[in-house]
């Protein structure tokens, strides 16, 4: 034993006792415990009983579940279309930037710092539904609205799937832009003696090479999106009449409004089987880039 | 041996700032004048896209906090023509809406967390990349697989553990703990110091073993010397994210007199006069625009390395 603490193994293990608390307590347990609760009923006051299938059998003929899967769906989707092509073609741009590159950069991820329930209530504010607000005032002269924005079942999903991309779109376009700078300036040389344009370039070597990180993004905006919270619960609350009512949304439902942990736990479960996809995937692609 | 540090930070792909490297278009391109004047309107767009989008929600938001709030409403373009400006509107939302208290609660969760995660990332990662006792690959392993299991499956069983906690039966509700402590589990945080630290030479390592350093000694007079510009990424990405948070401090932090400012700004929204509302959303901004405007390049350093370890 001595011995081994002089090789530094008691000082290992203390240095790594942080770590290991705060993971086993914090990260660790609620995982392992996420799982165990989905098959039981769980109350703070009594001790928790094993139910079997009932939580998933009681959430899953929840009549507006579909909905809000649809929902969810349809913000995914939705911010993917919006959100995945703009963050490359600006840092495609920003990249080509003799000047004020810096500036640039700076200019598209400064939404980011913004706390998302600052930006969520001053776009709340822009969407005023009426003819003066702000964003159907700026409409107005192009003979465009006025529109309803968060009032209307058909685009109060849009409208936070736009608010979403504008908190959102600048950290990837960091993340395009560190990439772009990693591609071997000989690559264009050769492809320039191949005989290839602007176009060419762009799209038959920037592109490739950044294939895994533009895949690795794509990952992760579908996980993140499946996961949205704070846009629904600020803006809409779920409305109007359940247009933007999201899993997550069900979930806190489930859990801080009704305390029923059980059911709250069997759906988390079920959706973090449906992402378990994209998190193999994730996993794998980062996997192979880091070896 | 600054410069140690600064090519470990550089390691990878991080945001460009010189014009010697060229990039998709060849000089040759750029000396063409057709090339030249779509180049400058496509930047010409970009630049006012970015500025109408990133920046002027923002003044916009700076210029209505000091306005009357029928003038918000009915006229919300004009504003920045409105003479009339409302400076009180800041001391009320100080005042009333007690932004003042909020924002001091809030630096205690962010300072909090950030200590917090500097301790736990900084030991860990020596240990995983220094130390490497036998038993490091399944600890690696284990804060590793963290990242890839999506945050909802615990979200309700983290909030059950705060409320009480195994073993020791405490609950840490109205804690501040509560916020410090998960935040610290921090995978990519670890992982990113772990990185910094493997681009250290062993050399030194071995100096300082030789000299008789423990490896207590080798981490304080070592690593910690080197690690300023790590450090600083890891506190702006720590603070800027507990700055953000909503739904764990408003699951963790109910009592009105320990609210950051996210969970009170919620709360005023449709009981507070609009420009009241607006005024303490924009004293909310401004702590982490500042700390954007100052330490620019740490920011987008940190968003870099995100790519690094996503790609």
């Amino acid at each position: 034993l001595s011995r081994w603490i002089a090789h530094g193994g008691l000082a290992s293990v203390l240095l790594a006792l942080p770590a290991i608390l705060v993971f086993g307590f914090f990260s660790w347990w609620p995982i392992l415990r996420g799982v165990i609760m989905a098959w039981q009923k769980t109350n703070l006051v009594q001790a928790p009983t094993w139910v079997g299938w009932s939580n998933f059998e009681y959430v899953l003929g929840n009549p507006l579940l579909g909905q809000a899967v649809l929902n969810t769906l349809q913000f995914v989707v939705l911010s993917l279309v919006i959100g995945f092509p703009v963050p490359i073609v600006l840092a495609i741009l920003i990249s080509e930037a003799r000047r004020g590159k810096a500036f640039l950069s700076a200019l598209a991820y400064l939404p980011v710092v913004v706390p998302p329930v600052v930006a969520i209530l001053l776009w709340k504010v822009f969407y005023d539904p009426s003819a003066t607000g702000l964003l159907n005032a700026m409409l107005a002269p192009f003979g465009i609205g006025p529109f309803p924005w968060l009032n209307s079942t058909a685009m109060a999903m849009p409208s936070l799937v736009i608010q979403a991309t504008w908190a959102a779109a600048g950290s990837t376009v960091i993340i395009y832009l560190a990439a772009i700078t990693g591609v071997s300036p000989e690559l264009y040389e050769a492809a320039e003696l191949d005989g290839a344009g602007l176009w060419g370039k762009v799209w038959h070597v920037a592109l490739p090479q950044l294939r895994g990180v533009i895949l690795v993004v794509l990952l992760l905006q579908i996980i993140g999106a499946t996961q949205v919270f704070a846009e629904p619960f600020l803006f809409t609350g779920g409305g109007p009449n359940n247009a933007t009512l999201t899993v997550l949304l069900l979930i806190y439902n489930y859990a801080f409004v009704y305390g029923d942990y059980g059911a709250a736990s069997a759906l988390s479960a079920l959706l973090a089987a449906a992402l378990a996809v994209f998190s193999m995937a994730y996993f794998l692609l980062t996997r192979r880039a880091s070896r | 041996m600054s410069h140690l540090s600064t090519r470990a930070l550089r390691a990878r792909r991080t945001t460009p700032d010189d014009g010697r490297q060229r990039g998709i278009i060849s000089d040759l391109e750029r000396r063409r004048p057709v090339t030249r004047v779509i180049l400058i309107c496509v930047q010409g767009a970009v630049l006012i896209g970015l500025i109408l989008s990133g920046l002027m929600p923002l003044l916009w938001l700076a210029r209505a906090a000091v306005a009357p709030s029928q003038d918000i409403l009915s006229d919300p373009l004009g504003l920045f023509m409105n003479p009339t400006f409302q400076w009180e509107n800041l001391a009320e939302a100080w005042t009333r809406a007690r932004i003042g208290d909020v924002l001091g609660n809030t630096a205690i969760v962010a300072l909090g967390t950030t200590a917090a995660t500097l301790v736990v990332s900084f030991s860990c990662a020596y240990v995983l990349s220094v130390l490497r006792p036998r038993w490091a690959p399944a600890l690696n392993v284990g804060i590793m697989v963290t990242l890839f299991i999506p945050g909802v499956i615990s979200l309700v069983p983290l909030y059950l553990t705060v409320v009480k906690l195994p073993i020791l039966g405490v609950s840490l509700i109205n804690n501040y703990a509560a916020t410090w402590l998960p935040a610290a589990a921090n995978a990519f945080i670890i992982l990113i110091v772990k990185r910094f630290f493997d681009a250290v030479p062993r050399d030194l390592v071995e100096a300082a073993r030789i000299d008789g350093a423990g490896p207590v000694r080798i981490l304080v007079s070592v690593y910690l010397p080197l690690s300023a510009p790590i450090a600083g990424v890891v506190a702006l990405l720590t603070v800027v994210a507990s700055w953000k948070d909503f739904l764990w401090p408003l699951l963790v932090l109910p009592s009105p007199s320990r609210q950051p400012i996210s969970v009170a700004l919620a709360k005023l929204d449709g009981n507070t006069a609009l420009n009241v509302q607006l005024a303490a959303m924009f004293l909310a901004l401004l702590v982490p625009v500042l700390l954007f405007m100052v330490f620019q390049r740490q920011f987008l350093q940190g968003a870099g390395m995100a790519g690094a370890v996503k790609g």
